[in-house]
């Protein structure tokens, strides 16, 4: 009898420190089972390959392997509505996000099937700043060349970009308000037929981002960028600021996790991915990323920011 | 010329042909299965080339790359489905041929028509590089509006019998590329509140659906017709006779291997065409130039050359765009920048200087990756055709079933796509029995987005015009291909009446 109640009394202190420790272990060691990190663009793309440069440093810093599958369509929303459905806030399964696209299609769209807000952003790590280019051959020797031209031809001055109401598009928007002219956007598929686009003459200048006058520096010019600063592989380049336009964009990229991840999770999370930006750093700005790393509350508030920046835009442009 | 030899050493290394060789016999089996395609393939590869120098990952994909294109014949042949969406054009006349009994003719004059096609492309991309990057620019929103166009006369070639029937096929296919997010506006279309729809109707979803199903359920329903059943038994001596005879009927026509290589080529620095339109087009040039048109269709191997002529030129020939200008020709090539992108290689007319051994070991291991296709073709080629030939077809029909749903899955990760592919499947079975093909439906499907595009980025373009159409026929390229479509319609009408007006004189003579 006595023996029994030893037992017990040994089994269920045994059970109840067990219990402790594995509940201890379970917050201590996240993560212990393979993360998927799904890519919503087709592999080969910037998405795809910032993922696979960020992936073996997750992969350390982490300790489980990390897993990078596509699910493209859409322009990303089929992912995301996808995962916001259907993901569980684990830690497990993260999805790539980029501005300002998780901001614009649920505006445009009815049926978008996401929400801007309804996930938990674990970091913003990339910037891609807009920038305005032409072609080596192109009259417009300034942004001024540009704007004046402009003033006097109201919508002969075509600028192509990457999709529409995409960052390249809003940027535009910008530009025809602060500077008061009336200029046409073409939206492409994509950046990819933008540079033939622009040296094929099929349109005078770009809407683009920066990383296209680091590609090609021989054929064209960069007449300004679309940040706060200037862009440290561009030095010679003026913000559109520094010339009296009040105009800063561009794409961020980040990863989310589903709504409701346990805060010490998304904080593991932020931690390896911005430790990884700092080991892709040498790789990546050469490529005319901005490497950032806005985090918790920053991130969220990025993400409203850019919704009442290109909400009014959106919604003035739509009620033309 | 000293980086070209430079480039050959490095290519020629004994481990760098393995990796070739092991590559398109691997790309020889994923093309050979319908449903699993060369874009796929190269993302299924893609983490593996993280491990490896740039050099050796890009020659892995361009070898991979290469032995799929050609693959996708095998398909096509014995089983009347496209391997891969550039092999369309070969199940024309490489199916009836192998229902004839034909059909290791047909596979011999396949090889070597790749074998051509694919060394054509890598000289072409290797001399010709500058001139075609610069001919490439040519074409804007405008010209894409019109190349457009004109792929959608092909509809009159390819609609057997009712020219109705062909373009109500052509229409569907149109009204179905429009299903998704919209090319230029961003809205999404004829998605019924489904969120995945947004994703649209994938052109390979399409093509197994509109493909590969309808096949197999004939198949189940009436059985298979007999597929030289006879050239089984051939041994390898009797083999090689057929080959050789083949070979030199392919090389005998070099008129019909050059105009598909040019069209080919040509087809491949247009951005996003694809091999499909190339083996297309070539496929509707051979039967246009025939002296007897009315054997296409019916086992002339003259069709079956040019589609996998034209198609294996693409391989190398959309690396022109991509190595210049950054701009990927066809679906495959953007998983190709990727890598070159990981390996901090910009594209531009300075790669095949100032990373010349790269750029040209990478060039020239295509043309090898071409050659080899002739020994793993021919051999891996009989494997694939006994096993195709000899396995039952209660077998082979839910085989066939599982790699497509499989393959289709694998495309995007996605349920819908099943769903879609199978929708489609059932749907193109049910037209093809009232006369309706599949081969127009796919056609105005990819045509169809390429057209709207053209014309309103164009038109967007024009908008300080009076009349925005304008800016449509504005640049003299414009206007040929505006010529090019006028002739192409315009060329069987003229024929067709002096052909009536002919038989009425003859009709009249007869009553006096």
């Amino acid at each position: 009898m006595k023996t029994t109640a030893t037992a017990l009394a040994v089994g269920s202190c045994a059970f109840a420190l067990a219990l402790a420790t594995s509940s201890a272990m379970a917050q201590a060691e996240y993560p212990e089972e393979p993360i998927t990190y799904v890519i919503s663009f087709n592999p080969g793309g910037e998405s795809d390959v910032t993922a696979r440069f960020q992936e073996p440093h997750l992969e350390e810093s982490l300790g489980v392997d990390v897993v990078v599958t596509h699910r493209p369509g859409g322009g990303g929303a089929v992912a995301w509505s996808d995962f916001q459905r259907s993901a569980e806030p684990d830690g497990y399964t993260l999805i790539g996000v980029n501005l300002p696209h998780i901001v614009a299609q649920p505006i445009l769209r009815d049926d978008a099937g996401y929400d801007t807000f309804d996930w938990d952003i674990v970091t913003w790590f990339h910037f891609t700043p807009s920038a305005l280019v032409v072609s080596k051959s192109s009259p417009f020797e300034t942004l001024e060349d540009l704007v004046s031209y402009a003033q006097e031809n109201p919508q002969v001055v075509t600028l192509g970009g990457s999709g529409t109401f995409s960052a390249n598009h809003l940027e535009t928007l910008r530009l025809e308000n602060e500077a008061e002219i009336d200029l046409t956007y073409i939206p492409f598929t994509g950046t990819g037929p933008l540079p033939s686009a622009l040296l094929g003459n099929h349109v005078s200048a770009l809407m683009s981002y920066t990383v296209l006058g680091l590609q090609m520096p021989d054929e064209v010019r960069v007449l300004a960028v679309a940040a706060e600063e200037r862009v440290s592989t561009l030095p010679d380049v003026p913000t559109f600021r520094e010339l009296g336009y009040d105009i800063v964009g561009g794409a961020y990229r980040g990863v989310a996790a589903p709504k409701g991840t346990p805060p010490e999770i998304l904080e593991t999370l932020a931690e390896a991915f911005g430790e990884t930006n700092e080991a892709i750093r040498e790789k990546q700005e050469p490529l005319g990323f901005v490497m950032t790393h806005e985090t918790g509350e920053d991130a969220v508030d990025l993400v409203e920011t850019m919704r009442q920046a290109y909400g009014d835009v959106i919604e003035a442009e739509m009620g033309n | 010329m000293e980086l070209f030899l430079e480039a050959l050493v490095s290519i020629l290394q004994p481990h760098m042909l393995l990796v070739i060789f092991i590559g398109v016999t691997a790309g020889l089996f994923v093309g050979a299965l319908p449903g699993l395609t060369a874009t796929m393939a190269l993302a299924v590869l893609l983490p593996f080339t993280f491990t490896m120098d740039a050099l050796q990952g890009l020659v892995a994909l361009g070898a991979v790359y290469m032995g799929t294109i050609y693959g996708g014949s095998f398909a096509a042949i014995l089983v009347n489905t496209p391997g891969t969406p550039s092999s369309i054009a070969t199940t024309f006349d490489g199916y009836p041929m192998a229902k004839q009994g034909r059909a290791y003719e047909a596979i011999c004059a396949a090889t070597v028509a790749s074998v051509i096609g694919g060394v054509l492309g890598v000289l072409a991309l290797l001399l010709l590089a500058p001139p075609l990057a610069r001919m490439a620019l040519f074409f804007g929103p405008a010209e894409m509006f019109w190349v457009a166009i004109l792929g959608l006369t092909l509809i009159a070639a390819l609609s057997e019998g009712s020219l109705l029937k062909g373009l109500l096929g052509g229409c569907i296919g149109m009204i179905l590329g429009t299903i998704g997010v919209s090319p230029v506006g961003g809205e999404s279309r004829f998605t019924f509140g489904i969120p995945a729809m947004q994703g649209g109707v994938e052109l390979i979803v399409a093509l197994i659906g509109l493909f590969v199903v309808p096949e197999l359920l004939l198949m189940a329903t009436r059985g298979r017709a007999a597929i030289d059943a006879a050239g089984m038994k051939t041994g390898a001596r009797e083999g090689m006779a057929i080959f050789l005879r083949t070979a030199r009927a392919v090389l005998a026509k070099p008129v019909n291997l050059i105009r598909s290589a040019v069209i080919g080529q040509v087809i491949a620095i247009i951005p996003g065409a694809g091999g499909s339109i190339a083996s297309l087009v070539s496929y509707d040039a051979a039967r246009r130039s025939s002296k007897r048109p009315e054997t296409f269709g019916r086992g002339n191997v003259d069709g079956l050359v040019a589609s996998e002529t034209s198609n294996n030129v693409m391989v190398a020939g959309s690396m022109v765009p991509l190595l210049t200008l950054g701009i990927p020709g066809a679906p495959p090539d953007a998983i190709i920048l990727g890598v070159m992108m990981l390996h901090g290689l910009r594209p531009g007319f300075e790669l095949f200087s100032t990373s010349g051994v790269l750029t040209n070991g990478f060039i020239l291991s295509m043309g090898v990756a071409a050659l080899l296709m002739l020994p793993v073709g021919l051999l891996g080629g009989r494997v694939i055709y006994r096993i195709v030939v000899g396995t039952p077809y209660f077998f082979l029909v839910p085989s066939i079933a599982l790699v497509t749903i499989l393959g289709t899955y694998a495309l995007r990760n996605s349920m819908v796509d099943v769903l879609i592919m199978l929708g489609l499947g059932v749907v193109g079975y049910l037209l093809r029995n009232i006369g309706i093909g599949s081969a127009p439906i796919v056609l105005g499907l990819i045509l169809g987005g390429i057209a709207e595009m053209g014309y309103v980025q164009s038109v967007l373009g024009g908008m300080a015009y009076s009349v925005p159409q304008l800016r449509l026929v504005e640049n003299p390229l414009s206007q040929i291909l505006v010529l090019l479509v006028v002739l192409a319609v315009g060329a069987p009408m003229v024929g067709a009446w002096r052909r009536r007006r002919v038989g009425k004189e003859r009709d009249a003579g007869g009553e006096t």
